[in-house]
């Protein structure tokens, strides 16, 4: 956009966790970039960078994306909900199913895990196990990561953060 | 604006443009133009008596959320729930998908064996070209540089088959190495789409013309020389012209079989 070029910014207006963030991002910034040097939500990693590996997932507007697939200029009027804003007693099915081990893949297996079992008519268009395929995991093999969303839709929806 | 400034890519869900978004300088230094901002009055799926139409910003995910899709497009759902996982079906858009023009697209063929209809506007005025004569060549269409998808229309038929079927590396995530998509109606015939076969997404009519026929189809071979006939295979890193000549023909072949069209499954 030529204005763009002109100021270098632009300007955006979105919610963040619950909070209202209102600043100028750079252009070529990306979602993630936004989310992780700019707001400090480290939460979100950066994998492979071009959405396949479900590591900087993030809701948006409720529904998980990739954020390094977003331009951060993207997110004004967005609601934008992270890792951080999830109430970690929620996470205590997915512990004690060996949900993970090493981490990496955690926090977005986390937001999409919890995307699900607070929608669960999302199960009506696909299985557990294929709203989750979006997230790769490369320590557990999955099994634990399924048995651990399926513990936490049989407990009931969480009283997480729900903005 | 894009009349003024042709050379703005615009950008929807971002989910193939911003692939690769740090290290691709090349595509940093492009200026974009930013739709996503639309997305609350252009992403609506409005149903007619005789057609249905997407939204130029409608995702995948407002489509397969939409019971009636499931219902009258199952074909469309299944290629739908088929791009990437769901991350990428909540953000990416179809119109996005035809406008890309990858001929690994997966929402492309769906949309093709479904006879839509893309309808394009600029400053000049609009116009609407049938998705099957929109490309002409890899990665080119007969969409100018100063137009945007303003619509894709889709009409109601009773289908009596309709189905999507690819092979990639793995089940999720995974792009198309060759993918088909196929409908029949009473009323227009057989269509059949190719993916990832070719430079183009692309009908192939000496097929639709075999299954229209009293030919008989008893094995997979029985296909190969109307597959050879419209399609020249591509090598690429994903996969080879002669495996993609092959799986084409076995993918249909048995699509077809198992839902019991077409094919003789008679031993003879």
């Amino acid at each position: 956009m030529p204005d763009a070029h002109e100021t270098n910014t632009i300007p955006i207006d979105c919610t963040i966790n619950g909070e209202r963030v209102a600043m100028d991002v750079n252009p070529s910034w990306r979602l993630l970039d936004l989310l992780r040097d700019h707001l400090g939500l480290t939460g979100a990693k950066e994998g492979c960078g071009e959405g396949e590996c479900g590591a900087c997932t993030v809701r948006i507007d409720g529904l998980p994306a990739n954020s390094c697939l977003v331009l951060a200029a993207q997110a004004h009027g967005c609601n934008v909900e992270t890792v951080e804003s999830l109430d970690p007693e929620s996470l205590g099915h997915l512990h004690e199913c060996g949900t993970t081990q090493c981490g990496a893949c955690t926090p977005g297996v986390v937001i999409t895990a919890d995307w699900i079992r607070n929608n669960p008519d999302s199960l009506e268009h696909g299985s557990i196990r294929s709203l989750m395929a979006g997230n790769l995991c490369r320590c557990t093999g999955y099994d634990g990561i399924i048995d651990g969303v399926r513990a936490s839709i049989d407990a009931g929806a969480s009283k997480g953060n729900r903005s | 604006m894009l009349t003024e400034e042709p050379a703005l890519t615009p950008i929807a869900g971002g989910t193939d443009l911003l692939v690769h978004w740090p290290g691709n300088l090349e595509a940093r230094k492009r200026d974009y133009l930013d739709l996503s901002r639309l997305r609350e009055s252009q992403s609506g799926i409005v149903w007619e008596d005789d057609r249905v139409t997407l939204g130029p910003l409608t995702t995948y995910w407002d489509a397969i959320t939409d019971d009636r899709f499931k219902k009258e497009f199952p074909i469309l759902i299944v290629a739908a729930r088929q791009v990437g996982a769901v991350q990428i079906q909540t953000r990416g858009t179809w119109a996005g998908n035809i406008c890309n023009g990858s001929p690994v697209a997966d929402g492309v063929p769906a949309l093709m064996a479904v006879d839509a209809q893309v309808e394009l506007r600029s400053a000049k005025g609009s116009e609407t070209i049938p998705l099957d004569r929109f490309y002409t060549g890899y990665k080119q269409s007969r969409m100018q540089s100063d137009q945007l998808v303003t619509g894709i229309t889709i009409p109601r038929r009773q289908f009596t088959t309709q189905f999507f079927e690819k092979v990639g590396s793995r089940k999720a995530q995974a792009i198309t190495k060759v993918g088909v998509a196929v409908t029949h109606s009473d009323e227009t015939g057989w269509r059949v789409v190719s993916n990832a076969m070719a430079a183009v997404i692309m009908r192939c009519g000496e097929i639709e013309a075999l299954l229209s026929s009293d030919a008989k189809i008893r094995k997979p071979e029985d296909l190969l020389g109307a597959v050879d006939a419209d399609m020249t295979p591509i090598d690429d890193l994903r996969s080879t012209a002669a495996y993609r000549r092959t799986v084409f023909a076995r993918i249909l072949f048995h699509a077809l079989r198992e839902r019991n069209v077409r094919v003789s499954t008679d031993a003879g």
